[in-house]
């Protein structure tokens, strides 16, 4: 972003204070006395709260495609792994309080006549680990299907076609029972998170600040990575990368790294996201979800990360709205989306603002 | 032992042929004789398996025989031998006694075998077998003889060698083990198996034989997983190669491309419901073509002009407004047709099975589709080589600014590409309703797959896509019962991942200039 002016890095600046403290406030009306005019509803809460983590998803993608370039069309199956490790610890925290009452092993294992937990289980009882996995789960995934894609050289709608089918794989294979992960219902039914039941208005509270943390956090590591020298690089890539590869950089390891670290950004989405909505199934690997998100960021403005988060908030504002009375009319809504972003508004709600001052 | 086997071979060759009109006219006539007479005349009747038995046995059960006092039978007002109209006055009625009863059951039961009715034969036959007795076999041989119908004559061999096997002469079985392993069928290889028990001493010659069945039934598998996977392949073939065009021939990706596939078969349905009723209806399918072809073109030729062509050279962009596409046709063809899926009926002559030699069944819908799969590569093959069109839409390709100034309007030709692309799409969708679901999201199934094959096969070749889709289909279905559906697709795509490491445009590289676009 060499040709960035301080006028609009400021503006850009306001916008992003102005989001955050504007989403400060539903946890703290939330907390006001049932009846108070400015009280605001668990239900937006836990809304608002499912944005954010889409948010951070959608900060993921924007790092990745609006600054290396590579536009992935699996990072729906990243977040869904990061849920998924969240969602076994749930599980495992579940104890003996499940249907079955087993101490160990979840309901949908008694059901299905397991007798011990499968290895891949083990030390998900641990909150740490459990984390740790949410992060490494789809770092590793992506670290192997990126140095598999990037060093052939596989770029641009190849490697779209690659990650989608590579989300649409992990999907039909999560909807088996036998994979262990509890076939196409999921994990649900959870009970509590730290010790702290899931249905209370403190856990609410501390699961919509602990996703805001990290929408934080990963938007200043974004922040950081782009502003950098690598930052500068990354754009480099993404506008001529053979250019680059000539110049003598390592162009392989730089998008390995970027997508890397955009995988894990978006399994701890997927992470914070399970106790919000406190499900999670094979569904969320589906194509359509990881392209949506893809949506989210052009419609914000590719490659500014404000974008990104400004992006995934309208969209699902404008989902949300219209599901609520005329969910018919959505799937044609978000399809004349895809058409305006890439034909009229290439740059997204930011570029709108931008050419006005320009 | 010899008399035994001399009586065998009587029983076995001589009966039915001592069975000469004399005989069974004689024995016949036996049952106007006294019970005992009877009995044995029934028993006998009913063991020849003569088709001229069966009515006079019906009459006897239902009391209306009678008999002259001349002692010729009568059926009503004919004469029961010859079913000549005869005079039957003065008949009386034959009485039966429980044991005759007994008799007729068993003997009526095995003539079913020569009743005009093919369900009832095959009802006959299952009951013999099930009986396995070597006291069956003449009436086997006899109705073997006569029996026309495949199905039923399997089941015939197959009880013919379960009694032969049953049977206490040792050449007699080794027969039957002989004509069981060629039958190459699982219920041989059952009756077998059941038999060695039995048959100590001919373990070895059974063994063999089951080895030789066991032969047939994997060759026969192999066989099936072949024709399915060339069958999966032709519909991956046609998926694809609509995609060839637009995406390997004049590089724009269409993620909506499985959406005129889905738009392809509601057009058949809609053909199939406009027809319905007049002459033209059992050709529905044949007149869906050429309009599934239309609907598709002209939608692709609309989004071409309409979007696309603002997108050139923007292929990330083009593949986001395109699924962008995808979702609303999808959308709109569910807000008019409903969610649920909607019947397209298949003709006569694409229903049912067909036998390979090697009794390998192959389904005619199946068969159909990939002989369409294969019409369709060729014409698209023939399009772009030998028309004017083919020849522009190549010219384009290589180089547009020279075909510009040739004096072709790159524009139209652009149009007419992606049209093309399009109702190719429109034609697998045609293909694809009579395998699949007509529903709103059919196409999305085959979207993934399909551009996995123009990737694999090389982009921009046709022997490519149809090397692709070959391979793609029979690795998929070979894969399928050691792995499952799930994990055969997952280790296909891994499998391709991998391939386009060491080959990254694919199987059929474009070579020379052409390759450096």
């Amino acid at each position: 972003m060499q040709g960035l002016s301080s006028l609009r890095f400021n503006l850009r600046f306001a916008l992003l204070a102005l989001i955050l403290v504007l989403l400060l406030l539903p946890p703290i009306l939330n907390a006001l006395p049932a009846g108070h005019p400015l009280r605001i509803s668990d239900f937006v809460v836990a809304v608002t709260g499912k944005w954010i983590c889409y948010a951070i998803l959608a900060l993921s993608i924007d790092l990745a495609w609006g600054y290396a370039g590579i536009l992935s069309l699996g990072h729906g199956a990243f977040f869904a792994l990061g849920g998924y490790a969240m969602g076994m610890h749930l599980m495992r925290m579940i104890g003996n309080r499940g249907v079955y009452g087993h101490p160990v092993l979840p309901d949908f294992m008694v059901f299905l006549g397991y007798k011990e937990l499968p290895w891949y289980w083990l030390g998900f009882e641990y909150f740490p680990f459990a984390m740790l996995m949410a992060l490494l789960v789809p770092g590793a995934l992506a670290g192997l299907v990126g140095w598999l894609a990037f060093r052939s050289r596989i770029t641009g709608v190849y490697l779209s076609i690659i990650t989608q089918a590579m989300t649409y794989a992990l999907m039909l294979a999560f909807f088996r029972n036998d994979m262990g992960f509890g076939g196409n219902n999921g994990f649900t039914d959870f009970k509590d998170l730290l010790g702290v039941p899931l249905n209370t208005p403190s856990a609410r509270a501390g699961l919509y600040l602990a996703a805001l943390g990290a929408l934080l956090i990963t938007l200043l590591i974004s922040a950081h990575v782009v502003n950098s020298k690598f930052g500068r690089l990354l754009i480099a890539i993404r506008d001529a990368e053979s250019r680059v590869r000539f110049l003598g950089y390592d162009v392989t390891a730089f998008k390995l790294f970027v997508f890397v670290l955009s995988a894990m950004m978006a399994g701890l989405a997927g992470a914070l996201y399970v106790p919000i909505v406190g499900i999670i199934n094979p569904g969320e690997f589906s194509p359509g979800n990881s392209i949506e998100a893809v949506v989210w960021v052009a419609f914000g403005g590719r490659g500014t990360l404000i974008g990104a988060i400004l992006g995934a908030f309208s969209v699902n504002a404008l989902k949300t709205w219209l599901t609520s009375f005329a969910p018919d009319l959505w799937l044609l809504v978000l399809g004349a989306l895809f058409i305006i972003v890439t034909l009229l508004l290439p740059r997204g709600l930011i570029g709108l603002s931008w050419r006005r001052r320009t | 032992m010899k008399r035994l086997i001399l009586t065998l071979l009587l029983v076995m060759g001589l009966v039915p042929m001592a069975f000469a009109q004399d005989d069974f006219n004689t024995i016949a006539l036996r049952l106007g004789g006294g019970f005992g007479e009877q009995a044995e005349a029934v028993e006998r009747l009913g063991l020849s398996g003569d088709p001229r038995a069966l009515p006079m046995l019906q009459a006897l059960s239902d009391g209306k025989l009678t008999r002259m006092p001349d002692g010729a039978l009568r059926i009503g007002e004919t004469d029961a031998l010859t079913g000549a109209p005869a005079d039957a006055t003065g008949a009386s009625a034959l009485r039966i006694n429980n044991r005759v009863r007994a008799a007729l059951r068993t003997a009526l039961g095995r003539l079913q075998i020569v009743s005009p009715d093919p369900a009832e034969r095959l009802r006959a036959v299952d009951g013999i077998l099930r009986s396995r007795s070597a006291q069956d076999l003449p009436l086997l041989d006899a109705a073997l003889a006569r029996e026309s119908v495949a199905r039923i004559r399997d089941r015939l061999l197959l009880a013919q060698g379960a009694a032969r096997l049953a049977s206490d002469d040792a050449a007699l079985k080794q027969a039957g083990i002989e004509s069981l392993g060629a039958s190459g069928s699982e219920a041989a290889r059952a009756v077998l198996l059941e038999a060695r028990a039995g048959n100590a001493a001919l373990a070895e010659a059974i063994d063999a034989a089951v080895a030789r069945i066991d032969r047939q039934l994997a060759f026969r598998r192999a066989g099936e997983l072949l024709f399915q996977g060339l069958s999966l392949g032709s519909v991956l073939l046609l998926a694809a190669l609509g995609l060839a065009v637009t995406f390997g021939v004049m590089g724009v990706i269409n993620m909506a491309h499985g959406e005129f596939v889905m738009l392809g078969a509601y057009t058949t349905f809609l053909v199939q419901e406009a027809l319905r009723g007049t002459f033209l209806g059992p050709w529905s399918l044949l007149c869906a073509i050429p309009a599934a072809f239309l609907v598709a073109a002209l939608c692709g030729a609309a989004l071409e002009r309409g979007l696309i062509r603002h997108l050139y050279g923007r292929p990330l962009e083009t593949l986001l407004m395109t699924f962008g596409v995808g979702m609303m046709l999808q959308q709109a063809v569910r807000l008019l047709f409903g969610a649920q899926n909607r019947e397209v009926s298949s003709p006569s002559w694409m229903q049912g099975t067909l036998l390979l030699p090697g009794d390998i069944s192959v389904t005619q819908n199946r068969l159909w589709i990939i002989v369409f799969g294969v019409a369709v590569l060729l014409l698209v093959m023939a399009a772009i080589r030998y028309t004017r069109f083919g020849l522009e839409m190549r010219a384009v390709v290589q180089n547009r600014r020279i075909a510009a100034t040739m004096g072709i309007r790159t524009g139209r030709v652009d149009a007419l590409t992606f049209a093309f692309g399009s109702g190719i799409a429109g034609m697998a969708g045609v293909a694809l309703s009579q395998i699949d679901n007509v529903s709103p999201n059919l196409g999305t199934g085959y979207i993934v797959d399909s551009f996995m094959v123009v990737v694999f096969g090389g982009v921009g070749s046709l022997a490519g896509t149809l090397i692709g889709a070959l391979t793609l289909g029979v690795v998929n279905k070979l894969l399928e019962p050691y792995a499952g559906v799930v994990l055969a697709k997952v280790a296909v795509l891994v499998g391709i991942m991998l391939f386009i490491q060491r080959r990254p445009k694919g199987l059929f590289a474009l070579k020379g200039r052409a390759a450096d676009q």
